[in-house]
């Protein structure tokens, strides 16, 4: 319950005693390419390969001759667009964004670098977090995006390089029903897992003490934390917006 | 001038400062010197504000840091520096990038003078043409030297080194010490140093107190010091067996 408490605190000394706008901007687009452009690689990877592997299995599953194959192109879609892209990308991002973000607040504790901050009468909690979370919120949803579309197109280059549907019946499928606002709550989603995500792990590494081994154990608390956080924030979404 | 009154602060069941006093002179080294665990480091922290005692309070020519309002404590953040023990050189920003920090942060000065400004403090510690070198490239020395034009840079009127020779070798030791020296006389600065080397107590401690298990137990000069007939302040300076020397020597 304290950590809760401290957590929120934090949160809210992030709007006390801001800095001049223009400071922020920068911040903000440097965080956005550590977290948003250094990451588009992971991302590429892990939604491509995921798309594939929901096809394939979706393929395996099917084994009555009533479904027809295009449903697998919607089974692909639907998941990808409903929890994989969303879900998982974050959970990946939580463990490399995460890690990062906490160990880098972790550091610049344990070497007196925010006390620095703070004895020129800078609030250290806002100029090193704020542009953090801001950058995470304008950059997970695009990355979502990203592998939204490479999930479905991993699922087509497998469904289609295997021989299990034809491209027609692939390209129906994934038009098959579909709920624009699907996308709106996988957008919400993201927004919402951003803002777990880079608060928890930055709140992990502000508050580390110690060494170098606390700061490990930081980055540790911060992944595991956050994926807890998006598990529980992502059964509460569905259950209030589906 | 710093005026620290009566301060105590404890952490749980533990009190570091036992309502310490002191005032530290414009213009002076004012060193705070004691073993480690004594607090002197917790009433550095009191000091800048990183800390808020439990009574007490500190004045900084007159203004109240600690009990006056936000104002008040928001003017004079503006005008401390403080020399960290590890320098605390931001990793991610090269020298000149660190040194022109408060400038970037705290005023409104156009790009052109604020260079000038920061290349004129880099000359002034030793550093010219190490503009561009990151702080992982230079040495301890030297980014204990980037650290104090970084706290100079504002003008400060205050300046607190936490131990500033911990990791330098005796020569870079006195390099910075004499740095530190002759910055305060020449910007007329008050300056605050904890430090538990002897070398930099009898080098330039201007004014000393000594800490003992939270509390001032002795106060003088750094001529004053090695006459000293308080116990736990000869058996922390003549630990040194060169200074025990040094003091048959001067007796002699």
């Amino acid at each position: 319950m304290k950590s809760i408490g401290r957590y929120f605190i934090l949160i809210g000394s992030l709007f006390r005693n801001r800095e001049r706008f223009s400071v922020y901007l920068k911040l903000i687009l440097d965080e956005a390419v550590a977290i948003g452009i250094d990451s588009i690689f992971i991302v590429v990877i892990v939604s491509t390969f995921i798309g594939a592997v929901t096809a394939v299995q979706t393929a395996f599953n099917l084994v009555s001759p009533f479904v027809p194959l295009y449903i697998i192109g919607t089974i692909v879609r639907d998941m990808t667009i409903l929890e994989l892209a969303p879900t998982i990308t974050c959970i990946v991002l939580a463990g490399k964004v995460g890690s990062n973000i906490a160990g880098e607040l972790g550091t610049m504790r344990i070497t007196e670098q925010v006390d620095a901050l703070e004895v020129m009468g800078i609030n250290s909690a806002s100029y090193l977090i704020l542009p953090k979370i801001i950058a995470a919120i304008i950059t997970f949803p695009l990355l979502v995006i990203i592998a939204a579309f490479l999930s479905i197109y991993g699922g087509y280059l497998a469904g289609i390089m295997t021989g299990i549907l034809t491209e027609k019946q692939y390209i129906y499928g994934i038009r098959y029903e579909f709920h624009s606002f699907n996308i709106t709550f996988a957008m919400i989603k993201s927004l919402a897992f951003a803002f777990l995500i880079s608060s928890i792990s930055a709140y992990q590494g502000y508050f580390t003490k110690g060494g170098a081994l606390e700061v490990g154990k930081s980055s540790t608390q911060a992944v595991t934390n956050s994926c807890i956080a998006v598990l529980c924030a992502d059964y509460l979404l569905a259950q209030l917006l589906l | 001038m710093i005026e620290v009154k009566n301060i105590s602060k404890s952490f749980g069941e533990k009190l570091v400062l036992k309502e310490v006093s002191g005032v530290f002179e414009k213009g002076k080294a004012n060193l705070i010197i004691g073993a480690s665990g004594t607090g002197k480091s917790v009433l550095l922290k009191a000091m800048v504000g990183l800390i808020k005692p439990e009574t007490g309070g500190i004045e900084y020519d007159g203004r109240d840091f600690t009990n006056g309002t936000n104002d008040v404590r928001h003017e004079v953040r503006r005008e401390i520096g403080m020399l960290f023990q590890g320098g605390a050189l931001f990793d991610s920003k090269n020298v000149e990038e660190n040194v022109m920090f408060p400038l970037d942060m705290l005023t409104k000065m156009p790009k052109d003078e604020k260079l000038d400004r920061v290349n004129f403090y880099l000359k002034r510690v030793g550093l010219e043409n190490t503009n561009k070198l990151m702080p992982s490239e230079i040495s301890g020395g030297m980014q204990k030297r980037v650290g104090i034009a970084r706290a100079i840079v504002m003008k400060s009127k205050y300046l607190f080194c936490d131990e500033p020779n911990s990791g330098l070798d005796p020569q870079t030791s006195i390099i910075i010490d004499n740095l530190i020296k002759e910055l305060t006389e020449e910007y007329n600065i008050t300056t605050i140093v904890v430090t538990h080397d002897m070398n930099s107590v009898l080098e330039i401690g201007d004014h000393i107190l000594f800490m003992y298990k939270g509390e001032k137990l002795w106060e003088g000069t750094n001529k004053e010091i090695l006459d000293t007939d308080v116990t736990a302040l000869q058996d922390f300076i003549f630990a040194n067996k060169l200074i025990r020397d040094l003091k048959k020597n001067t007796n002699g």
